[in-house]
Order: C-alpha cells, then structure tokens, then sequence
C-alpha cells in the first residue's frame, strides 16, 4: 500500500501525480469538487472536474464562466490524470454530491467528502466502495449524535401545524440540499399544497428540477403584499435560510413558529441558543451509528479523518483494530449541517 | 411520562411566557391526577429525591458507554443528563413508559441503589427525549423557565379562578396537590388558610395620571408617602412567624429580627427599609440584606432593617380584609401602642392632604435621597382586596429623573420582538486617556412607541460596526433621552453607577453625539 502520493496541504488534499486538489480553498489549476456547497465548491481555478450536477449548480452560484475548462465526470465513469484513474461514486449528501476514486500505484484511496446514508429522495444514496484508504468526514463523530428517522421529524413538523393554527411554519434550512430535502420529505409524507420559499431557495430548487427531482407546486414569499397577503401564509409551511430567522424579511410572516432543520438540534442547548421554537434533527451528515456502518461495509485498511470530532471517531477506529489519523483539515464549515 | 417529556420540551423551546403558559394550561387540562401535580411539582423545584444526584447518573452513564467516548460527549453537551439520555443505548423494543406517578412514588420509596436500578431499566425502554426527562425530574433542575408564580398563574387560568385565590391556600398544599384539583373540579370545599402563617396576595395600587389627580376628592382618600423598599407581609399564627415577599416567597431567614410584639398572631402588610425609622438608610443598604439568604447577627447590627407597616389583614381569628380601610387604620394605630420601642416595627404616617394642590406640593416634595418615590392615595372605604383591583388605591410617582445618553449597543428582543434590535445599552461621556470615552451607564428596553422601535431598529441595522455574539456595536452617534427612578453607586458597574428602571423618554435624532450628558452629570443625581 502506498498513501505517499495524497497529503494535507494548505490548500486541501493534494494528489500529487495528478497535481490536483480535493476542495481546495484558493484558486488552483486542477480541482476535484466533491459537491457544490459553497466551502468545498470556491471560485478562481483553471480547470475543475465534478459531477454534471455539481458543475450546474457551481454555475448557477459562481456564474458560467466559473471555470476556464469544466470536466464532467459522473457516478460510475472513470478518467485517467497521467498514471492515477479518477472515479466517482455517490456520497448521498446532497444532489451529485460525490466520492472521489483514486487508483495509483496499486493502492486505492476514497475521499468521500461530506457523505449521509439516511433516506433522501432528491440524490442518490451513497454507495459503499471497497478501498484501502477512506478518507472521511466526522462533523457528527461522538456517540450522542443518532439522528432520529427523518420522516418521524416530519411528522413532528406537521403535527406542528395542528397545535399552531394561524401562524406560519418557518422552517430554517440550507438553502441548497437541506431545503430541497425538505420539501421532498413533505411530499413524501403527504403534503401536496403549495410550500413557500425565501427568495435564496428558488435558484437551488430550479436546478433541482431540472435533474428531474419533483418538488411539487413551490412560491416565492415574495415582498409584494398585495399578490400574497400574510394571512394567506397562516398553516403554511415557509422555507427560509438560516440567516432570514428573525430578520426583516421573517417579519410579514402571521406570527411564524420558528424551526430549524439540522443535525445539532439534537443538542438541546444548542437548540435552544437559537432561539428557535421546534429543533428538527434532520441531517446532510452521517451520524455516529452510520459513520461506523460505513467503515465496517467499506472495509478500508486505514482510516483518514478529515475535520469534526475526529477524536472521538479515532477512539472507536483503534477499539475496532482499524488504523486511524486524523488530518486536521480546515476551512470547511459545520453551521448549517 | 410521554406527555410529561412532551411538556418539558415544550416549555424548553416556548419563546415567551404566554407560549409556556399555554403548554401548561394544556397540560393541566388533559393530564389525570396525581400525575399533574408530581409534574407540577417537579417543575417547580417542589420535587426532589435524597437518593438520585448526579454522581448516580455518572455512574449509571459509565456502566452504559465507553468511558473516553463518554467525556469527549460530555465535554461537547455540557449538560449530563442530556448527555447520558443521548448516549443511551437505543431500546430494541419501545415499550409504553410508566405514568409520572409511578415513577416518582417509586423513586422516593427506593434507597440509592434501588434508584439506580429502577432509573437504569426505565432507561431501557424510553426514546431519547423520554430519557432526557426522566433524568431532568430524578435529579432536580429542570431549569425550562417555570417559576412558582408562572405554574400558580396556569393553574388559575386553567381552571379560570383569580390567581389570588390560588396563591392564599399554595403554602397549605403538598404535591401531589389532590386538595388543589378537588376542589377545582368541585369534589370538595377550598382548603382553608386560618390560623396559619401564611401569605395572603397583597393589594397593589394603580399609577394615577396628573390630570387623574387634579379630579380626586382628597378627603375621601388615605394619603402616604410611597416608600422605596421592597414590599413585604408579615404573618404570625400558631405555626409560626414568617415574612413573605412581594411575590410570595419565604424570606424569614433572611430578616429574623422582623417579628411582631410577642404573643400577637395576625397579619401585617408593609414596607421594609433599611436603617431606623428616623433615619432610613439608602436601598443599596437594604438590597445587601436582600441579596443574602440568611442574617447573622453581625449582619444584623451592621445593616440593621424595620418594617413600616401600613395595612391590617388579619389579627386573631378576624379577617379584617372585609372592613373599609378607616376601620383598618385605626386598629392599626391602637396596635401601633403596643410595639416595643425598639425600631423593628414602625407605622407608616399618615399625611394631611385636604386639597389636589397640597397633594401636588408634597409630590412635588419627593426626594429619592429620602427613599420617598412618590404619594399613595387609598380610598378610605376600599376593603383589602388581592391584587390590581380597580378604583380603590392609586400610586402617583414623582417625576423621574432624566440623562440624554447615547446609544452604545444593540440587542434582539425576545418573542414578538426577536426580529427587532429593541434592547439597547447606552453610554455617558466621561475623560479617557485619549479625550472624551463613553461608558455604558444603563440598559433599556421600553418607553418607546411601535414606530420609535422601528425607526431604532432600522438606525441599529444601517450602524453596525462591531459583533459580540447577540450584540451589535453601533456607531456612537444617536442620542437618547432616558427616564429613570435614581441612581445607586455600584461596583458591579464599569460607570461605577446603576439606574434604577431606566426607560426611553424619547429619541433625540435632532441631538449630536457629543452633547449628551457627561458621567459626573449622572453621579450628582447619587441618592445616597
């Protein structure tokens, strides 16, 4: 096994024969984007390979001419970079979100990005590949993080409704992958009326119709009263970004039960701090349970981990005899997971 | 125990207190008996187990996870029972968990290891918030915001009585409360509150308006200074002697010399101030006595306190609440024959006012370096009654003082208000080693209209300079105009000031920064 061509650089993992980087943060000449959130998917480099979804909606952030040269490279093809073979294979984390596949010199090493293995009806789910190296993620790395079944949380949210008549229903949620989850999520469970949108949601949503996930009949909150007056909004589900609780925009809501969608409601104290009224425990990440799922299905001979509670995860790899570092890589934000 | 986990998250996340306050009406209404007042109870710290701290819980916790996986959860949480409900093992099977009742009456039957036991296999079959709860009620300290007087207020609109009525017979009640529910529900007569020394809800006064004043028949109110103390009753019985305060709470140990002439049973409504009766001292002295839960003797002597008493309520077996205010008085002032001379107790004056304008000159009079806050018009004919009843006594406070400060930094409100930068620290101007600094003198947070708030929250908005968690630094350059009752020295403060009740007056956007009012400005308005 040979781990000497990947390393921890400032910039991000550096595959140095294919002098590439995995999410670099500052511009480069060869990016490898595992998904299109806007800390692993940053302007500025000459050429980028992703996912076709991932380049569409890096698009639609960063404008068309994000990049000098975009590859597309999907789930289940390969391409060569010198010697090394690149692959991709879905990570379930957000739409095209995606494990990135190396094969150099007999050894094969999986970065699998931000990753989940819970239900999500707008991506594909992650698909465990046997390796040598998996380089994973921890944001949720301690025994206290087992995320309820989403549809149960949903559940909650619509028993909300019943108990809060004539307040709208805020639900804080990122604006792209979580809120889109959502509203997949609402329709799942039975939900077919119109559900609102903060102004931020309607470009990720777009995209996301576009691939084809159907997310039913969608209106903008829009500012103008007179072609949606408030108490039309009254038992109405809103979806806001996180930033818009509380704000000017929140306040033409009737009265509006505030919730927020992420894996750190389950910490009550953090819920609490918020200052949010209903803390749903829905989650882009793996937690605890998934994340050793994971490692006993991939079956890696070493461990890598690149940021969140790594300690606690690296504690739990060597109880299960399995050889682990931690990386320490910075930059990639936890907030809104 | 479902819906008490139900409830208990609901108060946790409710942003206001009419939200709680509607979790727990819900709650009163649907929940059988005892369970509601287990629940009651425990919400309000009248609940608690000798054998179940929270060494029990480490222990339990230590047996359940990885002892390293465990700290590194703990260390994230903060919080123990939340971290152990988390870290819990998942149940293979949920099974429907024990009513509130059972648990609590089988854990104050059970000796520590028993609790243990019994807490570890309710564990095994509980969800994750059902495990946070059951640990939240075994060892105390729920901590979701229910005060005493907020779980009596629900009660009482639950079952749409007066709060008072609730409050005179609480000290009278046990959990589970059976007493309290029967009688609401009609199965049995009020508990009844003679001859025990308990607290009966005071009468409080209205604010009086100037134009109000200038229509009053003077001569059919009782007239007194208002003094700047804090509110208490005094009753003795059978039971004992305590003294309550304003809200009810049991302060005895904190001023044991407060007692009436021996041998007398009743009780007395009044004002305590520190000091003597011919020289009151400062409220900063009487707030050190209030800040300690006990007084030694030392304490005592050093930072003596009376109690001025101005109202009768009961003596012996009469209740004297039915009887006009005039019939009140004077058994009072008979009474007052009999205190001993040794300052504890001491009758509040009554003043001569035949006239609106010799009430206006007295007001006029007030001076807060004589802890007086203003006049107390009471109608001689009002009986005592629990409460803000209307019509009957009236509190007619002397001008506030005022300071033109500038604001400094800017806080969300809560509830309706959290979208609204509406809490706001303002500053004076004082000499720094680089020219004139402010310096924060007080907080405020109301006094404005609706429009001011948004104009505020709009001037906040476009000024932000700097961001500490919550608060917002503006730029130093509106002026506002700040009432406020009198300012104490406090070492607690970097001004070396505090205001008391501080509120807007109005918003001087005509005024600039650098002519608001300087710190020895506010310094010379020291009461003490």
């Amino acid at each position: 096994m040979d781990s000497s061509w990947l390393r921890p650089a400032a910039a991000g993992l550096e595959i140095l024969p294919a002098r590439a980087f995995i999410d670099p943060l500052r511009p480069v000449d060869l990016a490898i984007i595992t998904h299109a959130h806007a800390d692993h998917a940053r302007p500025g480099h000459k050429q980028v390979i992703a996912t076709a979804q991932t380049l569409a909606i890096m698009a639609a952030r960063l404008g068309p001419d994000f990049a000098e040269t975009k590859t597309v490279l999907d789930y289940g093809e390969s391409l060569m970079l010198g010697d090394l073979r690149l692959g991709m294979a879905p990570a379930g984390h957000i739409l095209g979100s995606a494990q990135i596949i190396m094969d150099y010199n007999d050894t094969r090493i999986i970065a699998a990005g931000d990753y989940k293995r819970a239900a999500d009806p707008t991506c594909q789910p992650f698909q465990p590949v046997p390796c040598d190296i998996f380089i994973t993620e921890a944001t949720f790395g301690l025994p206290v993080f087992r995320q309820p079944d989403p549809l149960a949380e949903i559940a909650r949210l619509l028993a909300l409704r019943a108990r809060f008549q004539g307040r709208a229903i805020l639900v804080a949620a990122y604006a792209l992958g979580k809120a889109q989850r959502l509203i997949a999520l609402l329709r799942q469970a039975g939900w077919d009326e119109t559900i609102y949108l903060h102004g931020a949601m309607l470009g990720p949503c777009r995209i996301y119709q576009e691939f084809g996930v159907d997310l039913g009949d969608l209106q903008p909150v829009t500012t103008d009263r007179k072609s949606l007056p408030a108490d039309q909004l009254a038992g109405q589900f809103v979806l806001a970004p996180p930033s818009a609780l509380g704000s000017r925009w929140a306040r033409r809501l009737p009265d509006p039960v505030s919730c927020m969608a992420s894996g750190w409601m389950q910490v009550r104290a953090r819920a609490r701090q918020s200052g949010i009224e209903c803390p749903l425990v829905i989650s882009d990440h793996a937690d605890w349970p998934d994340l050793l799922a994971t490692l006993d299905e991939v079956r890696p001979r070493q461990v890598w981990v690149t940021h969140g509670r790594e300690d606690a995860l690296l504690h739990a790899c060597k109880q299960r005899g399995l050889d682990a570092r931690a990386l320490r890589l910075i930059g990639y934000e936890e907030d809104s997971a | 125990m479902k819906s008490f986990s139900g409830l208990l998250e609901g108060l946790l996340y409710a942003p206001g207190r009419n939200s709680k306050l509607s979790w727990l009406q819900d709650w009163l209404a649907e929940t059988p008996d005892p369970d509601r007042g287990w629940g009651l109870a425990a919400l309000t710290g009248e609940l608690t187990f000798a054998h179940v701290k929270a060494g029990l819980v480490r222990e339990l916790a230590a047996a359940a996870s990885d002892p390293e996986l465990f700290a590194l959860s703990y260390d994230f949480v903060g919080d123990l029972a939340e971290t152990t409900a988390l870290i819990w093992p998942e149940p293979a099977e949920l099974a429907p968990p024990p009513r509130l009742a059972a648990i609590v009456e089988a854990l104050q039957q059970a000796n520590r290891q028993q609790a243990a036991e019994l807490i570890s296999g309710w564990l095994g079959s509980m969800d994750a918030t059902q495990r946070w709860a059951l640990l939240k009620l075994a060892t105390g300290g729920l901590r979701v915001g229910v005060s005493g007087r907020l779980a009596r207020l629900s009660v009482a609109t639950a079952f749409d009585r007066d709060i008072a009525e609730i409050e005179e017979i609480w000290p009278l009640l046990e959990p589970p409360y059976r007493a309290l529910f029967d009688w609401l529900e009609g199965r049995s007569d009020r508990p009844d509150a003679r001859g025990r020394a308990v607290f009966r809800p005071l009468m409080l006064a209205h604010p009086l308006s100037e134009e109000a004043a200038e229509q009053l028949d003077m001569t059919r109110y009782q007239t007194e200074w208002k003094w700047d103390g804090a509110r208490v009753e005094l009753a003795a019985a059978e039971d004992g002697v305590r003294l309550f305060s304003r809200s009810g709470d049991d302060i005895t140990a904190a001023f044991p010399e407060i007692v009436p002439p021996a041998g007398w049973q009743g009780t007395l409504d009044g004002e305590l101030l520190a000091g003597q009766p011919d020289a009151v001292a400062s409220f900063g002295r009487l707030q050190q006595r209030l800040n300690r839960k006990k007084a030694g003797r030392k304490l005592q002597a050093d930072n003596p306190v009376f109690l001025r008493v101005y109202d009768l309520l009961i003596e012996g077996e009469t209740d004297w609440r039915e009887k006009p205010l005039s019939a009140r008085r004077a058994r009072l002032e008979q009474l007052a024959g009999s205190w001993l001379p040794d300052g504890r107790l001491d009758l509040s004056e009554v003043l001569a006012v035949a006239t609106p304008q010799e009430l206006d000159e007295l007001r006029a009079a007030c001076r807060s370096d004589q802890l007086i806050e203003g006049m107390m018009l009471k109608l001689k004919d009002s009986p005592y009654l629990a409460g803000r009843p209307k019509g009957h006594w009236w509190k007619w406070k002397r001008d506030p003082l005022r300071a033109d400060l500038v604001i400094m930094y800017a806080q969300r409100g809560h509830g309706r208000r959290s979208s609204l930068y509406s809490d706001f620290t303002l500053g004076a101007w004082r000499d720094g080693a680089d020219g004139p600094e402010l310096v924060p003198v007080a907080k405020a947070y109301s006094g404005f209209s609706d429009q001011e708030l948004r104009a505020l929250d709009k001037f906040v908005r476009q000024n932000i300079v700097n961001r500490f968690g919550p608060v917002r630094e503006v730029e130093k350059q509106l002026v506002a105009e700040l009432a406020f009752d009198s300012v104490q020295r406090s070492s607690r403060h970097r001004s070396g000031v505090a205001l008391r009740f501080p509120r807007f007056h109005a918003v001087r956007w005509d005024k600039p920064a650098e002519e608001a009012d300087w710190l020895p400005t506010i310094e010379a308005l020291i009461g003490d």
